[in-house]
């Protein structure tokens, strides 16, 4: 009899328990859902944000001023960066590699073996994470902060599509400026490698360019210029994405910039996996 | 006092006025919660008309909805008879040049001089203008609000009094006749606040404007209305002159008013 009792005490607390776990339980799962279809209604705002900013690239009313301002401002804002990353990059490349192929006695061909490394990979890659670093992030915080000071609010007010304004000349700048400061970044990695070769043995430049250049074939260079487009846009997309669709507290501006940064690096790499997979079948 | 009498004299006139600006039943929702649930107002031909409500009842919102910044879920606006969600893109265009809005910190564009910010509605709103009326406009516009020597300054070298002005001027510029001002004199001192409010009635007169004003500032809504309306829980609460409502015994609106002025 005793016993019964205590069952019966025990039976409401062992049902509370119950519901109580199976609700905890539940609304983990629901998070879980949540967060899912957070993701997925992200990924498809994306997909509809490049589809948008695509087609008013191809408006007829486009912000060239705008335009060649930012192309000035990415450039302005890069130069020195890129130019300091791009001759370091030549000048270690050249210090690691040098000892052993004069262990091989293949000396001669360091002009080539390091052009050759920098147009293909380091150059465009190392160069777009400094690009997704300055010029993503710098995209994800303005736009950002303009969201939330309601100044893109203003434009739409004054009859100007933000997205043209704002996000299809930037993304587009980008675009085309990566490529160009890949280049040129390329020339001065092998103007540092040069210099680095002269530390120790003695060469002139123009033998080095000579050799350097005499090495480079089109399946070195097409491929490696096409891939640098693919990120210009790619970084141009997120940031801009980032900082269009900030939220609407200050504390989003920092949120977009770093995320703008961080996702923009990620899809580099990406990408570049994929264009070297895609030029080694036809290689 | 003579200021109060004068804004009751306009307001006898106002009233046989036409309405020039008519929101009926709007409703918003945002993420499923309800901010505006049956919203309605009407703007006569002239008239200051504040609409008064605590932070985050919808105040914003509803006047973003005029400009087409937000879409309504449900509901009518109506300006100059034109029902604006009607409008084709190039009509509403149009509509936008007649409807100035100024946004709450300003809004001015960061990386522009002043000069560009104020050009930039001009060249947009306004296509035919010479580059010389546009100058003159320019200089109009800035003199009309007090501060004629800007023009090549960037805006984060003024002060937040000279910022609304700026953005004040950046509104007017385009020759609007219905003005929507968002809490034009919140974060300002009072002294500042009080000329923001000067200039609000001067606009008023000068150019034959009809405004809404949204504020939560007891004092500003003193020296600028004509007609008051209170926002709350997404309904207009109360509508009256600024006398009805300090004599009306509604807890809302007593609340209200005694919070403001301890
Ligand atoms: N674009 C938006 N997206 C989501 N929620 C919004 C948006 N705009 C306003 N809200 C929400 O609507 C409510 C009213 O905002 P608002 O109109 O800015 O208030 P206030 O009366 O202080 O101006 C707030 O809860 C705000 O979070
Ligand atoms: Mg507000």
């Amino acid at each position: 009899m005793e016993k019964v009792k205590r069952v019966a005490k025990a039976i409401p607390r062992i049902r509370d328990a119950t519901i109580h776990s199976v609700k905890k339980l539940s609304d983990k799962t629901l998070h879980k859902k949540e967060e899912a279809s957070n993701f997925l209604t992200d990924f498809a705002n994306a997909i509809l944000f490049v589809n948008l900013v695509i087609k008013e690239t191809f408006s007829r009313e486009f912000e060239f001023k705008e335009f060649l301002r930012q192309c000035y401002m990415i450039g302005n804002k890069t130069l020195p960066l890129i130019s300091v990353t791009g001759a370091i990059m030549g000048l270690v490349l050249t210090i690691q590699s040098r000892p052993v192929l004069v262990e091989f006695g293949a000396e001669s061909m360091l002009p080539g073996m390091v052009a050759i490394s920098l147009i293909r990979e380091m150059g465009p890659v190392i160069t777009a994470l400094i690009f997704a670093g300055k010029i993503g992030s710098g995209m994800g915080a303005e736009l950002g902060s303009m969201k939330v000071t309601e100044q893109i609010d203003a434009m739409e007010v004054s009859s100007t599509n933000p997205i043209r304004f704002l996000v299809v000349t930037r993304a587009l700048a980008a675009t085309l400026m990566l490529p160009i400061l890949v280049l040129y970044a390329d020339a001065l990695g092998i103007l540092g490698s040069w210099a680095a070769a002269n530390i120790k043995g003695d060469v002139t430049l123009s033998l080095f360019f000579r050799q350097a250049f005499g090495s480079i074939g089109f399946i070195d260079l097409i491929p490696a210029i096409i891939k640098t487009f693919l990120f210009g846009a790619v970084i141009g997309f997120v940031g801009t994405y980032k900082g269009y669709n900030a939220g609407r507290g200050t504390e989003s501006v920092g949120v977009a910039a770093n995320s703008a940064v961080v996702l923009g690096s990620l899809l580099v790499l990406v990408v570049d996996m994929i264009a070297v997979q895609i030029t080694d079948m036809f290689v | 006092m003579t200021e109060a009498k004068s804004k009751i004299a306009e307001r006898q006139v106002n009233e046989s006025k036409k309405p020039i600006l008519e929101i009926k039943n709007l409703k918003i929702s945002f993420n499923g919660k309800a901010v505006l649930t049956d919203t309605s107002l009407t703007l006569n031909e002239g008239e200051n008309l504040v609409v008064l409500g605590k932070s985050g009842t919808g105040k914003s919102v509803l006047i973003k909805c005029v400009v087409g910044l937000l879409i309504p879920d449900a509901g009518t606006i109506k300006v100059f008879d034109t029902d604006m969600t009607s409008l084709n893109k190039k009509q509403f265009s149009q509509m936008r040049q007649k409807i100035g809005f100024l946004f709450q910190n300003g809004a001015l564009y960061d990386s522009m001089t002043i000069k560009q910010n104020l050009e930039f509605p001009l060249v947009r709103l306004m296509k035919d203008l010479s580059k010389k009326e546009r100058e003159s406009k320019i200089v109009t516009a800035l003199e009309n609000v007090g501060l004629p020597d800007v023009l090549n300054k960037m805006p984060s070298e003024l002060s937040g009094g000279q910022r609304k002005r700026v953005s004040l001027a950046r509104t007017i510029i385009v020759d609007p006749l219905i003005m929507l001002y968002d809490e034009p004199t919140t974060g300002l001192d009072p002294v500042t606040s009080d000329e923001i409010s000067q200039l609000i009635n001067d606009i008023q007169k000068q150019l034959k404007t009809s405004s809404i004003i949204i504020t939560h500032d007891l004092r500003c809504a003193q020296q600028t209305a004509d007609r008051i309306m209170m926002l709350d829980e997404g309904v207009i609460h109360m509508e009256g002159t600024m006398e009805e409502f300090e004599k009306s015994d509604d807890p809302l609106v007593n609340a209200f008013f005694n919070a403001n002025i301890n």
